[in-house]
């Protein structure tokens, strides 16, 4: 069967949840094999968690370089792989790092490339992607023409599912190019503890109607209530009341959870595009003329400062 | 010593407009105005500062697209870059971005440059690729994706802030860079500065200009097919009430009925 090269991002030792959707993903195309990138020795529980989806081979490679150098090494190492195994396919996690990953393999392998994907399908001249384009106004239908196709795919777009496979672990050594920015220093960004904006079932956003970054506990406390994760429009995280990595939009996150909540977000065409798929939207906002309206399932025309905590409370009370 | 620098920008359909495709499955140019893409201006902003601080330097804007397109290098030019350069041929219509920074590299060979700047993504396509394919053709770092960028001895610094951490990068020049919107408020074009922009030069290029046979790009030399592009239903409005004191209670018991609570 055709060897689905994915590639597994991993964070904090463990597999990010994004990838077991890539695996699930590939069980459409062929059969999937992982590789696994820098991780040290957390290489080993990382292989077994991606043998579990499915993979039936673990790349794994290792070395300094995958945390000293920019994109590159792993460039260097999926390029590598995808050549000698002599893959059909390549699926790579549509992130600010993965994307940049797969089109200078793409480039490399003399492939046609893909980014964001909803949907991949076995088509008959290989895998069909389908993007949501234009701030989620078109669907779209591609396929790769040319060489081992390289396509990137959002995060929520599958629900992972197991589907035990062998997991064999394979070590692979690589010939590094260099050539790549050097990464002086690394910050990890501090947990909330609340789940990742862009693999989280519920979001929970505010926008201007905010009004300051102290207005921003109403929501947290709603998202947590929920299990959810907190968003922001770039109108809240221009102003400074909320950090940029949860700006949900077009130059943020794109976000497509089971349930979006939009406090205070009037609904701009910039953060429309970043949360217009999402499976059932509802907002709280004080102009009923908002545009944000238009999307909504359930929309509340009044103060998210009232509402929000009354639902709060109603949540907590059941 | 003049430090050269090359921003690259796109001219994309108004993002604000009613965007679509053509018959040929390209994106429409005909039914929405153009303009300079929102986060190229970005770029442009940085390759000024960068050029401020350094005691001598030149801005050099440059697009591959169709005629229109003047008008995003006229935006840039406006905003106090030196000089531009228009990449435009008939036969690139349709070319992927595979095919556009093997344009773009071309371009930015013949034209020469010390540090390459790229906004984050285009408005339109948003794929955020092409800088990391321009340092991939011309085996350079990548220094991308930057909230933060300086430039001091011959050395891009800047800061990147991805999903898990924030990391600081450097690369000696030459070498490609791409900053976010969160690298600056970008410059409004003052009326001096439109009016200079009016006679500053922009060199036109052709495919023969830069050696690129036509089927190595346009839609017949994409390695992608665009088999169909659907418009999606609009979403239906669904329930809006007014809050007359149970605004809450009222949306719990739509979550509740649908199951998410």
């Amino acid at each position: 069967m055709a060897e689905i090269l994915v590639l597994v991002d991993h964070a904090d030792g463990a597999v990010r949840k994004p990838a077991l959707e890539l695996l699930t993903l590939a069980r459409r195309l062929g059969e999937p094999s992982a590789v696994v990138l820098g991780a040290g020795e957390a290489a080993a529980s990382i292989a077994a968690k991606a043998g579990e989806y499915g993979a039936a081979t673990v790349y794994v490679a290792d070395g300094a370089e995958f945390a000293e150098q920019l994109v590159v090494p792993k460039v260097d190492a999926l390029t590598q792989i995808a050549k000698d195994k002599g893959v059909a396919a390549v699926l790579v996690t549509s992130s600010g790092e993965g994307k940049e990953v797969a089109a200078r393999v793409a480039l490399r392998l003399g492939s046609g490339l893909i980014t964001d994907a909803v949907e991949l399908e076995a088509g008959e001249n290989g895998p069909v992607a389908t993007q949501s384009v234009f701030a989620a106004s078109y669907q779209v239908k591609s396929s790769v023409s040319h060489g081992v196709p390289v396509i990137t795919v959002k995060p929520n777009s599958a629900a992972p599912e197991a589907a035990p496979a062998a997991g064999a672990v394979e070590d692979v050594a690589v010939a590094f190019t260099g050539n790549a920015a050097k990464v002086v220093s690394r910050t990890a960004r501090v947990s909330t503890g609340r789940p990742e904006l862009t693999e989280s079932a519920i979001v929970v956003s505010g926008g201007r109607g905010v009004g300051a970054a102290e207005g921003f506990e109403v929501v947290e406390k709603l998202a947590d209530s929920l299990g959810a994760a907190v968003g922001a429009s770039r109108a809240a995280v221009d102003a400074g009341w909320y950090p940029h990595s949860n700006q949900v939009g077009q130059t943020g996150k794109q976000v497509s959870p089971q349930l979006y909540i939009a406090a205070g977000i009037s609904g701009a065409i910039q953060h429309r595009a970043g949360m217009q798929t999402s499976k059932t939207i509802v907002a709280v906002n004080k102009d009923p003329e908002a545009p944000i309206f238009d999307l909504v399932d359930y929309g509340v025309v009044g103060d998210l400062f009232e509402v929000l905590p009354q639902l709060t409370d109603e949540i907590g009370a059941r | 010593m003049t430090l050269k620098i090359a921003v690259c920008v796109k001219y994309v359909p108004d993002a604000t407009g009613d965007r679509g495709f053509a018959d040929d499955l390209t994106t429409d140019r005909e039914a929405v105005d153009g303009l300079l893409s929102e986060l190229d201006e970005y770029g442009v902003e940085q390759a000024l500062r960068i050029a401020e601080e350094a005691d001598d330097a030149e801005v050099t804007v440059i697009t591959v697209g169709p005629d229109d397109a003047k008008d995003a290098l006229r935006k840039a030019l406006s905003m106090g870059a030196d000089k531009a350069v228009h990449v435009n041929d008939e036969d690139i219509h349709g070319t992927d971005v595979i095919g556009t920074s093997a344009i773009l590299a071309k371009a930015l060979e013949k034209t020469g440059f010390d540090l390459v700047v790229c906004g984050m993504a285009s408005t339109d396509g948003t794929m955020g690729v092409l800088p990391a394919l321009l340092a991939e053709r011309l085996n350079l770092p990548q220094v991308t994706l930057l909230s933060e960028v300086s430039v001091e001895d011959g050395v891009v610094k800047g800061r990147r802030d991805g999903d898990a951490a924030s990391e600081q990068l450097e690369a000696p020049l030459p070498a490609v860079v791409s900053v976010t919107d969160q690298s600056g408020e970008a410059r409004y074009p003052s009326f001096k500065g439109i009016m200079a922009a009016k006679k500053k030069p922009v060199e036109e290029l052709d495919l023969d200009d830069l050696g690129i046979d036509a089927d190595e790009v346009g839609l017949g030399g994409s390695w992608t097919l665009v088999e169909s592009a659907a418009a999606r239903p609009a979403r239906t409005q669904g329930t809006i009430v007014t809050d007359e004191g149970d605004g809450g209670k009222q949306l719990a018991a739509f979550l509740s009925e649908q199951k998410f609570i």
